[in-house]
């Protein structure tokens, strides 16, 4: 008895949990999968879609023989560049009729006419002609010669199919386009995002920890940027940040901090001059950076809240009687208790601006020295239109995030086993 | 001791004066004022003054007195003698002050002489200023964004500071950017298609997403926890390695430009979120109902439709809210499986509005005000259920 009701348990679980499991492997699995298969062909953009044989009917009238009928069908290969072998082509008629003078490749039987038109290289094109008479003398009907339609199937090679493979795609990634270049700029893109968000996710959540006028608003108000389409955000931004007659520029040059213009999202280096030192900082970067820490850090503020108010106020209690500073609680007490949230915050958020491409694309697409990793996919996918080295990169990419992760897990394990 | 602490607070308090000041002064200069002066040292050198006068008058003087007399020297001061502004200008000055003054009313001389009262004081004043400041920094650019949409490309050009708004030159031509997008750009059918992907996500989210955390949540079955877990680190994987492989398949089975190809990948990229969120919520709901269910003879069916869905509304109202968020907010596919402008979601409108360099940037702000508000309404109506669903499962971004 206990053994059946289990059974009907892991069915119906199977029956549940299956439409969602399907759905969710056939779109973010399979992907992954094909990315790997996609990496090691040559593919560009305008392969990947599958030739087909096509025809186009057109029923003409025979002057003066209301009994014959002429049929022209406009077979082409819809591909110019690939070839479709073993075309067949099957078309259906009146029961009453019969052809007269049929095509060698093809044969009329029960009133259908199936032709074997074998290979048909690319471009290729043929008109092809059918008389057809009716047995029994009466007139043809054109409309319902019309209303049928031809059915014609062909092989193709599906270039995402056959079995060539190529190395050229990882070489191109790896040693062409600057790599070193594009991984220092991820990494800094990624690792300052996520530090800087972390940051000022700490000071804002400490600051709305407090007891104030309006803190429910302000909690709210700090998760705007979070909450916002990225597409407004960052058009908002471009618009603040305008050379020309952005409002930044123009306050700063109101009040006489700057002189010209700074074009904060396209200009790649600007010296800076610390102690009479000369740096030279990556500007574009650091400002794209500096709107993703202006994003992002809601998320880190939001979870540190939660944890802070977790705290037990006891804690804070027994640190006023014994005296204990505010600087002393805060590193004393709140910091170590937010450790744990903060490390997966910092993993979350890593591997997230890692990934992230649309504050970049949509701020300087990759121009001026922001060309990510992510970004990288896009221009060599589609941009250039060669969507083999766009899989090669993501690949790349996710590689790096198992490594990370790895890493991550593997540091974070011995932390545990330490306590 | 105590003169150090004294000084030590007034320099803090009159720097965090200089903050607000400021700010006031960046907003009245983008109402069109001329404006090229912070006046940094004197306002800091006032603020110093009040403060360390408030310290030592103490209580010998009216509260409120003693607020009228340093509001009235300081406006006069920083608002006549020096620059000569607008009298709104010298209103918002009082209440800054008066605002300010307020704050630095508790700390009198007997805090002064308590233990770390410098530490207090720099703490309670980094927290006043920081709240001031990332209020400031934040909403600035959407304060931007509301005020560009109401200007005309001239004005801009001709005085880029100048966002004060003419609400004298009557609604049609305040509202003209909006009129023009809906007009000629076509933004209602975007509204339209981008609240069809939005609900049709949530709802076929939800179609497989209740089931699932429910098997999840209450069933023994093989696998269980390969698939929870798996959830959470198939919710970790990145979109962007996701994109050729759909891209092309989707090309293939002729999905991309069309509304059925979005919704597919939304549903896919949200539900792991959603079960994971529905899952947890579920687990808290007392199992004894369903035991009783059962011996109802209630098929699973009905477990879920008549005890669990009913039961759980709040959770599921975070989790289709929060869905929806993300797929109206949702850019990258759409910018990748849509290059018909007849299938446009409404983020994809916008950055194609953009890719025109003539467009003028009130149109785009426009635009950016529409896909906006919707969102931050729910956001703000609902934050309460919202916060929760953050927590637990965080936006993807």
């Amino acid at each position: 008895m206990n053994d059946t009701l289990a059974k009907t348990e892991k069915r119906t679980a199977y029956v549940l949990t299956l439409p969602a499991v399907f759905l969710v492997f056939a779109i973010v699995l399979f992907p992954i999968f094909a990315n790997v298969w996609i990496s090691f062909k040559e593919v560009e953009l305008k392969d990947i879609r599958i030739p087909e044989p096509r025809a186009k009917k057109i029923v003409k009238s025979i002057s003066g023989e209301t009994t014959k009928i002429k049929i022209l069908y406009k077979l082409r290969n819809s591909s110019l560049l690939q070839e479709i072998r073993d075309v067949t082509f099957q078309d259906k008629y009146p029961k009453n009729f019969q052809p007269k003078d049929l095509d060698k490749r093809c044969e009329f039987k029960k009133n259908k006419l199936n032709c074997k038109f074998g290979n048909w290289p690319a471009k290729y094109r043929e008109n092809f002609e059918v008389i057809f008479e009716t047995k029994d003398g009466s007139n043809v009907s054109k409309n319902e010669i019309k209303s049928i339609k031809p059915k014609l199937k062909g092989k193709s090679d599906n270039i995402l199919l056959n079995t060539k493979f190529t190395l050229k795609n990882f070489k191109k990634v790896l040693f062409e386009n600057e790599f070193i270049d594009l991984l220092l700029t991820t990494f800094y893109y990624t690792f300052f995002g996520t530090v800087g968000s972390i940051v000022f996710g700490i000071l804002t959540a400490q600051m709305v920890n407090q007891k104030f006028f309006g803190r429910t608003f302000m909690r709210s108000v700090l998760l705007f940027p979070y909450v916002a389409p990225v597409v407004a955000l960052a058009y908002t931004w471009e618009l603040l940040l305008d050379p020309n007659s952005g409002t930044l520029n123009s306050l700063l040059i109101n009040y006489q901090i700057i002189e010209t213009p700074i074009n904060l999202l396209g200009q790649k280096y600007i010296v800076v001059n610390i102690l009479g030192f000369d740096f030279k900082l990556r500007l574009a970067l650091t400002t794209v950076i500096i709107f993703e820490i202006w994003r992002y850090f809601p998320l880190a503020f939001l979870f540190i809240l939660a944890r802070l108010q977790a705290i037990p106020k006891e804690l804070y209690e027994a640190a006023d009687v014994d005296g204990a500073s505010p600087f002393q609680k805060f590193f004393k007490i709140t910091l170590p208790q937010i450790t744990a949230v903060i490390s997966i915050l910092f993993m979350i958020r890593f591997i997230w601006n890692f990934n992230k491409f649309e504050d970049v694309f949509l701020l300087t697409g990759g121009a001026s020295g922001t060309r990510t990793l992510p970004i990288n996919v896009y221009q060599q996918g589609f941009a250039i239109s060669d969507i083999g080295t766009g899989s090669a990169v993501s690949i790349v990419i996710v590689i790096l995030l198992l490594l990370f992760m790895f890493f991550y897990f593997k540091l974070l394990g011995k932390r545990v086993d330490e306590n | 001791m105590k003169t150090k602490n004294i000084i030590i607070f007034s320099i803090i308090s009159s720097f965090f004066l200089v903050s607000l000041v400021s700010i006031w002064k960046i907003l009245v200069t983008l109402q069109g004022i001329k404006l090229e002066n912070f006046n940094f040292q004197i306002i800091f050198l006032l603020g110093f003054l009040v403060s360390l006068a408030h310290v030592i008058i103490g209580n010998k003087l009216n509260y409120i007195l003693k607020l009228i007399i340093f509001s009235l020297i300081f406006i006069f001061i920083d608002g006549y003698l020096i620059q000569s502004m607008p009298i709104w200008y010298n209103i918002g000055v009082f209440l800054i002050l008066y605002f300010f003054i307020n704050k630095i009313k508790k700390f009198n001389n007997k805090i002064l002489e308590e233990e770390h009262s410098t530490q207090i004081i720099i703490f309670d004043f980094l927290t006043l200023f920081g709240i001031v400041l990332f209020s400031f920094v934040i909403l600035f650019p959407f304060y931007m964004m509301v005020v560009t949409s109401f200007k005309t490309q001239i004005a801009l050009l001709v005085n880029p500071l100048d966002f004060s708004i003419n609400f004298a030159q009557g609604f049609k031509d305040l509202f003209k950017s909006y009129f023009v997008i809906f007009k000629s750009y076509k933004f209602g059918k975007y509204i339209l298609t981008s609240t069809i992907v939005s609900l049709g996500t949530v709802f076929i989210t939800l179609v497989f997403a209740i089931p699932a955390a429910y098997a999840i949540a209450r069933l023994n079955f093989f696998g269980k926890t390969f698939l929870s877990t798996s959830i959470l680190i198939i919710y970790m994987f990145p979109a962007i390695v996701l994109v050729i492989p759909l891209y092309t398949v989707f090309s293939q089975l002729g999905l991309r430009n069309s509304i059925e190809g979005l919704l597919i990948v939304y549903t896919a990229t949200t539900l792991p979120v959603a079960i994971y969120m529905l899952q947890g919520y579920f687990k808290s709901i007392p199992k004894e109902l369903e035991e009783a269910a059962i011996l109802d003879k209630l098929s699973w069916f009905g477990i879920i439709t008549k005890i669990i869905i009913p039961l759980s509304i709040p959770a599921i109202s975070s989790v289709a809210l929060y869905v929806f968020m993300i797929a109206w907010n949702e850019f990258l596919f759409s910018l990748m499986f849509l290059d018909n402008p007849n299938s446009f979601t409404l983020s994809r409108a916008i950055q194609y509005l953009s890719g025109d360099a003539e467009t003028p940037r009130q149109y785009l702000m426009a635009g950016s005000v529409i896909v906006t508000l919707p969102v931050l309404f729910i956001f703000v109506y609902f934050e309460k259920y919202l916060v929760s669903g953050l927590t637990a499962g965080s936006v993807k971004g």
